[in-house]
């Protein structure tokens, strides 16, 4: 005996997920947002700006104070503290990407695979996945630098493939829905290649989760990317990087200087809570889109 | 529920299987002869040679190998670490006690502190709440390593109140010596907890069942405590388990930034010297104790969500 | 028989994002000792903010004008130990039993939380208690299902799990929210029973809101019509559904579909419901009234009384007998 009563508001309200995030974003997500391209300038641009060899020491220069156009002193080695944080953004920033970026694609990939074949090959690639997530990101790294040597490059694969259990199970829900939409079996059925209906047609409808997944992972892979070369296994001293300058700085900053580890902590700090805002965001509005 | 647990068990007990030959087979990863990669290029006698030719039964096929060296680690022979020519299992067995209590007073810090603000949050007034969740931000964007150097910096030079590193004598001491390195680990679970403790809480006392328990009359306190808590603390387990689980290899940093030889402290050292039974051994206990905090979650969550059956836990 | 439940010219206002909105106006209605009152209308009448009202559940921020008296006692002014007492007197069943009840504890636990923490009643008396209540309501093996949890009752089986919960209390004042809502026809009609049974043999006093007009016609003595937050129309229940009083009444009625007559379209009335806050001023049916005036939606309408009922319209005693012709008068 009801009527079926609309909502044009709540319509409304429902319809466009992109307008809402933008209004939402308010005034810390526009400093988020300054940051993150700061933080990019400075890692793409980094060598040119640098005023001064971030390599070049002088010694009786150690650990003394700002003045002049070194803006942020000297750290324990003499050399010129704003120009190692310049050209240091570098490996802390584009690792940290490429972690990530190497995850989501690994992620994305096992994620499609299990959704679209199901049966066998998901549940053994699970049984895979539930292993590798026996692993925490951390020790992989120190697994990979004990059997390859330290490198930014071993740190990075390792995180990489640590991390990628998580983006596959997040996506793998995600693509499973899709998946098992009619338009997918009626495109199957009509003679269309899983390969082309993955790309063409999965693919898209996650994309906005696997944008944010990308976003929080990169949080994860600058402060682990960072602990590990603070570690030694990572980056290797001397040469200019985030995490490495935190080490680095340890024994001025126990000291009394602790200008060189408190400026790379502040900015990573701040790039990875920047970067973990506008994911968090991101997130709350792709699920919405894909409810 | 047992059926919903054996099955958790058996998944475990593959995983812990399945990573221990991981960790076996990295070490023919390495570039070079696995002689090369225990010996870490220090050159060494020929009678050591032959030595570790035997004890490693390197001319055996690899999955020969395998299974001496996992059945020595059922027996509790984890190898011998040549740099320090000593037994790994004794390596262990001096730093662990360490790495427990560090991660100990850190996981009680995370219960007490992130569910704690987490409950006054989601209870208390507007200007409460806000405080807590302005209080877990911050703490949510000091990740270990930068937490350890601040509080260094903060407590240990500045103000001189903690010991910044080592890890002291006596039961005392030593809590005095932890008590940076548990609030830096813990900085940021805390601050994960608290949020999902809020949110949990939040939304229980908005369910119709708790509004059930107020018209029949209960005192608030008991409908607080008998349905909201109740209820909340399903996801908190879940999410308080988890964070405790990712500790263990996160001590690793703070150990390492406050000089103390735990575990993880010892595990950098020796990927450091290419003491690659030494890292075998410790990776093999850290992957270990993190399977068996996922059994004490599972365990936690099937006693107090009776509607767990076969699946595996709700995310 | 003396009045056990008056409620005199309540007027309520919720809280919501775009302020303070009224969502109930003046309304009134008297339930006697072992009474059964129905309460009908769409969503946004009103009339399971009522019940709110009366068993002190309103949201936080609400506003409530008027008086509510339970056996004399002023509810409204409740508090503390007080206010819990009131709660034994009156017992809720909600709508959606699988929703209200804690789905990590034991039904027994659910029945016998009060009786164990608020009257200190032992575990094993309680028990034995609770067992009898769901013999009552037609729960066989009540020792069985008492051990289980909720996820393994069916719809139909919480609901009666929850009558009997409220019986357990011993109230004077049943409140049924469209509790038979959530369950289908069969089961409905054994819930309906129960209810009925209940209520002769205990003289309980009741009130029954559903949309439903036929099944608080079944049940009730008397029904009460609201629409957008007032009251239109009390009268007797069986007299309600062959001489309605209201042309919203009328109109409830004639929306049913009647399985044995055939008909050309469903009778559907125009317009949607609307809820007190968004109602024009004048009759605040008028819009939706096939036999609407100028002065009805010129001036207030006020309850006049009308062959032993009441009934909020200016043309009723014009419109009697006719308002189910189906024609526009």
């Amino acid at each position: 005996m009801s009527i079926e009563i609309v909502d044009p508001v709540a319509e409304a309200e429902e319809a466009s997920p992109d307008r809402r995030t933008l209004r939402r974003l308010g005034w810390v997500g526009w400093i988020s947002i300054a940051v993150v391209v700061l933080a990019l300038l400075m890692a793409i641009l980094g060598p040119i700006l640098a005023p001064f060899d971030p390599n070049q020491g002088d010694l009786s220069f150690a650990n003394v104070g700002p003045f002049g156009q070194h803006l942020l002193g000297f750290d324990g080695q003499g050399r010129d503290v704003l120009s190692r944080l310049l050209v240091g953004a570098r490996t802390a920033i584009f690792g940290a990407a490429a972690v990530a970026l190497v995850a989501v694609v690994i992620g994305t990939a096992l994620a499609l695979v299990t959704a679209w074949f199901g049966g066998k090959v998901d549940a053994t690639a699970s049984v895979v996945i539930d292993v590798v997530f026996a692993f925490p990101g951390i020790l992989l790294a120190i697994l990979a630098a004990a059997v390859f040597g330290p490198s930014l490059f071993s740190a990075g694969l390792a995180l990489a493939i640590a991390y990628s259990p998580y983006v596959a199970r997040v996506l793998r829900g995600a693509a499973l829905k899709e998946r098992a939409m009619t338009y997918i079996a009626a495109l199957e059925v009509q003679g269309f290649g899983a390969w082309r209906l993955c790309v063409k047609h999965l693919l898209p409808n996650i994309s906005s989760l696997i944008v944010a997944q990308g976003t929080i992972l990169f949080g994860f892979a600058m402060v682990d990317l960072a602990a590990i070369s603070f570690l030694g296994l990572g980056v290797q001293t001397p040469q200019a990087d985030w995490g490495v300058m935190v080490s680095e700085g340890k024994t001025s900053l126990l000291q009394g200087y602790p200008l060189v580890s408190i400026s790379a902590v502040l900015c990573i700090v701040a790039v990875v809570a920047a970067v973990s805002f506008l994911g968090d965001r991101l997130d709350t509005s792709s699920k919405a889109v894909n409810r | 529920m047992i059926a919903f647990l054996g099955k958790r068990m058996a998944m475990l007990l593959a995983t812990l299987l399945v990573a221990s030959f991981a960790i076996y087979g990295a070490l023919y990863l390495a570039p070079g002869s696995p002689i090369a990669a225990l010996t870490g290029g220090r050159s060494v006698p020929p009678e050591v040679l032959a030595q570790l030719e035997e004890r490693y039964n390197l001319n055996e096929p690899f999955l020969t190998r395998y299974w001496l060296w996992i059945s020595g680690v059922v027996r509790g022979d984890l190898g011998e670490s040549i740099p320090l020519r000593q037994d790994v299992s004794t390596i262990i067995g001096q730093r662990i006690g360490v790495t427990l209590q560090l991660v100990m007073l850190t996981a009680a810090i995370i219960i007490i502190v992130g569910v704690g603000l987490g409950i006054v949050g989601a209870l208390g007034r507007k200007s409460v709440d806000f405080g807590v969740l302005l209080a877990s931000t911050v703490s949510a964007a000091l990740p270990a390593f930068a937490a350890a150097v601040l509080l260094q910096f903060v407590f240990g030079v500045m103000l001189g109140w903690f010991p910044v590193l080592g890890t002291g004598d006596g039961f005392v001491d030593q809590l005095r010596h932890l008590t940076l390195p548990a609030l830096a680990l813990a900085a940021t679970s805390v601050a994960l907890v608290a949020r999902v403790t809020r949110t949990a809480v939040r939304d229980e006392l908005d369910k119709e069942h708790v509004q059930t328990a107020v018209s029949r009359g209960l005192p608030w306190r008991e409908v607080v405590r008998r349905h909201v808590l109740r209820n909340a603390a399903i996801p908190i387990t879940t999410v308080v388990g988890i964070t405790i689980a990712s500790l263990i290899a996160l001590a690793a940093v703070v150990e390492t930034a406050f000089g103390l030889n735990g575990l993880g402290a010892y595990l950098v050292q020796a990927a450091q010297n290419k003491d690659f039974a030494t890292v075998q051994g410790i990776s093999l206990v850290l992957v270990f104790a993190f399977v068996i905090t996922n059994v004490i979650i599972d365990i936690a969550y099937a006693i107090l969500d009776p509607r767990v059956t076969l699946g595996s836990r709700a995310q | 028989m003396s009045a056990l439940l008056e409620v005199r010219d309540l007027t309520v206002q919720l809280k919501m994002d775009s302020g303070m909105r009224e969502v109930i106006t003046g309304t009134s209605l008297t339930i006697a000792q072992g009474e059964a009152m129905g309460l009908v209308g769409e969503s946004g009448s009103g009339k399971s903010m009522t019940a709110k009202a009366i068993a002190r559940l309103l949201p936080d921020g609400a506003d409530v004008q008027g008086s509510v008296t339970f056996d004399g006692t002023d509810v409204l002014a409740l508090d503390g130990d007080a206010l819990r007492k009131h709660r034994a007197q009156v017992a809720v069943v909600f709508q959606d039993p699988r929703a209200h009840i804690n789905p990590v504890r034991r039904i027994e636990d659910f029945m016998t939380e009060s009786l164990r923490i608020l009257e200190n009643v032992p575990k094993a008396d309680a028990a034995r208690r609770a067992a009898a209540a769901l013999e009552e309501v037609g729960i066989d093996d009540p020792g069985k299902r008492l051990r289980q949890f909720p996820h393994e009752l069916s719809g139909g089986m919480l609901q009666r799990v929850m009558i009997a919960t409220a019986l357990l209390s011993e109230p004077r004042l049943l409140l049924a929210d469209e509790c038979t809502t959530a369950l289908d026809v069969t089961t409905q009609a054994e819930v309906m029973a129960i209810l009925d049974d209940l209520r002769r043999d205990r003289g309980l006093s009741m009130l029954f809101i559903t949309h439903d007009l036929e099944l608080a016609g079944a049940v009730c003595d008397r029904t009460c019509v609201m629409y957008a937050g007032q009251v239109v129309e009390t009268r007797a229940a069986n007299l309600l559904h062959g001489d309605p009083l209201h042309p919203y009444s009328a109109a409830l009625v004639q929306a049913r579909p009647d399985i044995s007559s055939t008909a050309e379209r469903l009778v559907a009335i125009p317009g949607r419901p609307v809820s007190a806050f968004e109602a024009p001023s004048g009759c605040r049916f008028a819009p939706r009234c096939p036999h609407a005036e100028d002065a009805c939606r010129a001036d207030e309408q006020v309850l006049v009384e009308l062959d032993g009922g009441r009934v909020r319209c200016r043309r009723a005693s014009e419109l009697r007998g006719r308002l189910l012709d189906g024609a526009h008068v």
